[in-house]
């Protein structure tokens, strides 16, 4: 920590960062870290995304063809966990890492080393994950979720490798929501006052609070499955007095805040590149602000409308079902100021752009599903269908995911001081998009039509939909290696990029040359209203 | 401009407020199991019912103008291949009287053998007005190869049983727990 402090002395000579692999491994730089993240939860959406087209490929045709349905449920699972915890949140963190210190204009993230330490953990989380399933017996087999006591009595040997992975990601998600927390609240340019730092700054914020309460119970959670698979406790096992309920409140007690997590941080970059790309200030500030603090509190109360069915008296549905329909009207402000935003505004439409405006159409999709489910009687129909696996997929891959590659082609001419072949990019934008709509849009019909999730096999009658699934699902998945060579070809390649790459674009790390410097804002920087929030 | 050590201090105040939110945290997951299970004890939400009761005939005179039908199920869980089957499918009681049934098992297997049995009713606004003053799920049974074993279950149906309760299933999952207990519990009794 000293180290940050003292930074403030000896920043005139200014030295790089160190050369070959110990740059990586020993780096405590803020930018160094970012792009270690963010090339981290690449590798992971690629391994997750292999995964997905296993899936999609036995689905092609109904019937068993392609793997075993044991392989199969093995695939949905690690999928599930995979995209969640190894590419969506370490991807924000990378985000995070890259953007919030130029944005509070500070010079470093407020703890380095537990930086570097927090990132290097998850290499080894996600490798001990995925060596599961090469073990005897196969990986985790029970859906992301590991409702108990699928994951205890029935579980595979290797779930206790599971159960510490999930350790090790929950101890690297604190420490980094930790020094997010730190680094915000603490290194603040002078003027740069809570009110004025820009929205993705706010909800990496209140993102992190949200991590810091709900990672400890998902931590309790599989301790409480390690007591009961190894030492004969009986928390979730019905024999000796526990209830298997139990772990699905405290699951869901967790996943709920954390589908947010996994949302919030998208709300604030969309809220950076509409104003942007529009020419016009963000509309309603205050507002966004208030919404994001409103949805992460309600996200604390919602948590057993994903599991009305497991039986609950009517008071109790009631109560989760008007909680659920009321988070709503914050996400329905955060709608309305975007579209406000747009109204009027001088708008051009360049490839972080696209990918923002197709959030918001997509996600408000995704959201008007969610409302669907939220209405009990209904959800009975709908729950664990396809329909459910639509909705959640439209909020986090147009939602989530669209989110981080807009940000990726927003900032990429700062961090690399290159900009990207435009056209590239835009047939990038419109293959993401017309394959994420092929592939989830029919799960929607065949979900109300009954098709059950997390089957290798189905009715005939779903045979169409699934087909045009999987054929989406292709187009999507390989889609992104055009992203991979847009982002490879514009680091090699790319022309040069001046320090404010979009004229648009407002905020502190705007006013830096791009390339960033590798030690930027050493000096405090001076807030004028115009660089305060986008 | 704030001075580094001013500064210092204060990231320090920040990680230490953030462990503290995460040590909280961490007690509230451990308060939660005693708070679920007495959530659950206080309003029968999980339809599980409560431990003895103490009838005391004398103050307690059954409603005679209430007949509640309550109905008595039975299943063993996977992999526990005795027999158990209530004596009668239901019986209709008034609110406030003493019944007795008769629930039976047998250990089919070759094995000495150790089971518990777990309680459910539905309607679950009914759990805390069902007592039962003697239940086989009170403990567990113990059962040689071939064993066959009479089990009495005495319950009344609370008087402020709510009027519109007409009838209540209730239901016992047999479970298997002899490798749970270990052997020295199956030998030693």
């Amino acid at each position: 920590m000293s180290e940050v402090i003292h930074a403030d002395h000896h920043d005139d000579h200014d030295h790089g960062p160190e050369k070959g692999l110990a740059r990586w491994l020993f780096t405590t730089n803020h930018k160094d870290i970012g792009t270690l993240y963010l090339w981290f939860s690449f590798l992971m959406l690629l391994t997750g995304g292999v995964m997905a087209l296993v899936i999609r490929t036995e689905l092609f045709q109904p019937g068993l063809q392609f793997v075993a349905p044991e392989f199969f449920n093995q695939m949905t699972t690690n999928h599930g966990l995979i995209m969640v915890f190894g590419a969506i949140m370490p991807a924000f963190v990378g985000l995070a890492n890259w953007l919030v210190p130029m944005q509070v204009g500070a010079p470093d993230m407020a703890l380095p080393r537990m930086n570097n330490l927090s990132f290097w953990i998850l290499p080894f989380a996600f490798g001990m994950m995925i060596s599961t399933l090469f073990m005897e017996g196969g990986g985790p087999n029970f859906g992301w979720t590991f409702y108990a006591p699928l994951s205890t009595t029935y579980a595979p040997d290797s779930v206790t490798f599971f159960i510490f992975a999930v350790h090790m990601m929950g101890a690297s998600s604190i420490m980094g929501s930790i020094n997010i927390i730190a680094t915000i609240l603490n290194m603040r340019a002078p003027g740069m006052t809570l009110m004025k730092m820009p929205l993705f700054v706010w909800t990496w914020l209140i993102t992190a609070y949200l991590l810091l309460a709900v990672m400890p119970v998902l931590a309790g959670a599989v301790t409480m499955m390690l007591f009961d698979i190894h030492f004969n406790t009986s928390f979730f096992n019905a024999a000796g007095g526990g209830d298997p309920v139990m772990f699905q409140h405290i699951f869901w007690f967790f996943g709920h805040p954390e589908v947010y997590i996994m949302i919030l941080p998208a709300f604030g970059i969309v809220s950076h590149i509409i104003p942007a790309f529009s020419r016009k200030a963000l509309f309603g500030y205050d507002s966004m602000v208030y919404a994001v603090a409103s949805i992460a509190f309600l996200s604390f109360i919602v948590w057993a409308h994903h599991m009305f069915t497991v039986g609950m008296p009517l008071a109790g549905q009631l109560f989760f079902m008007y909680a659920t329909m009321l988070i709503a009207i914050p996400t329905g402000v955060k709608v309305f100021n975007w579209t406000a935003t747009m109204w009027k505004g001088s708008m051009s439409f360049e490839t972080p752009m696209l990918f923002a405006v197709a959030f918001v159409v997509l996600f408000t999709i995704g959201g008007f599903s969610g409302l669907m489910l939220a209405i009990t009687p209904a959800d009975y129909q709908y729950h664990d269908t396809y329909f459910v696996v639509a909705h959640f997929h439209y909020v986090l891959v147009p939602g989530a995911l669209f989110s981080i590659i807009a940000a990726v082609y927003f900032w990429f001419p700062k961090w690399t001081g290159k900009m990207y072949n435009e056209t590239m990019g835009k047939a990038h934008f419109w293959l993401s998009f017309i394959g994420v709509n092929v592939t989830f849009f029919p799960q929607h019909f065949s979900g109300l039509a009954g098709m059950p999730r997390r089957i290798p096999d189905y009715a005939l009658q779903f045979a169409d939909f699934n087909m045009l699934s999987s054929i989406g699902a292709f187009i999507f998945g390989f889609s992104q290696l055009v992203f991979l060579y847009v982002i490879i070809h514009g680091i090699r390649k790319g022309t040069p990029a001046a320090g404010r790459a979009w004229e648009g674009a407002r905020g502190l790390e705007w006013t830096l040359p791009s390339p960033a410097p590798y030690h930027s804002f050493t000096h405090p920087p001076v807030v004028t209203d115009e660089e305060a929030h986008a | 401009m704030m001075q580094p050590v001013d500064r210092q201090k204060n990231v320090q105040r920040t990680i230490r407020q953030s462990v503290l939110i995460v040590l909280g945290m961490c007690c509230f997951v451990v308060a939660l199991i005693p708070l679920y299970d007495l959530f659950c004890e206080v309003t029968g939400l999980n339809g599980k019912t409560g431990g003895p009761y103490t009838y005391d005939p004398a103050n307690t005179r059954p409603d005679t103008t209430r007949l509640v039908k309550v109905n008595f199920l039975t299943n063993t869980n996977a992999g526990l291949s005795w027999k158990f089957w209530p004596e009668l499918g239901g019986v209709r009681v008034h609110p406030g009287e003493l019944k007795e049934v008769n629930f039976f098992v047998k250990n089919t297997t070759d094995r000495v053998m150790m089971a518990q049995a777990i309680p459910s009713l539905v309607p679950v606004a009914a759990t805390q007005y069902f007592h039962k003053t003697e239940c086989f799920c009170f403990n567990q049974q113990v059962l040689q190869p071939g064993e066959e074993l009479a089990m009495p279950m005495r319950f009344v149906v609370d008087r402020d049983l709510p009027k519109n309760v007409q009838s209540i299933n209730l239901s016992y999952a047999l479970f298997d727990i002899t490798e749970a207990m270990g052997d020295v519990a199956v030998t030693g009794g």
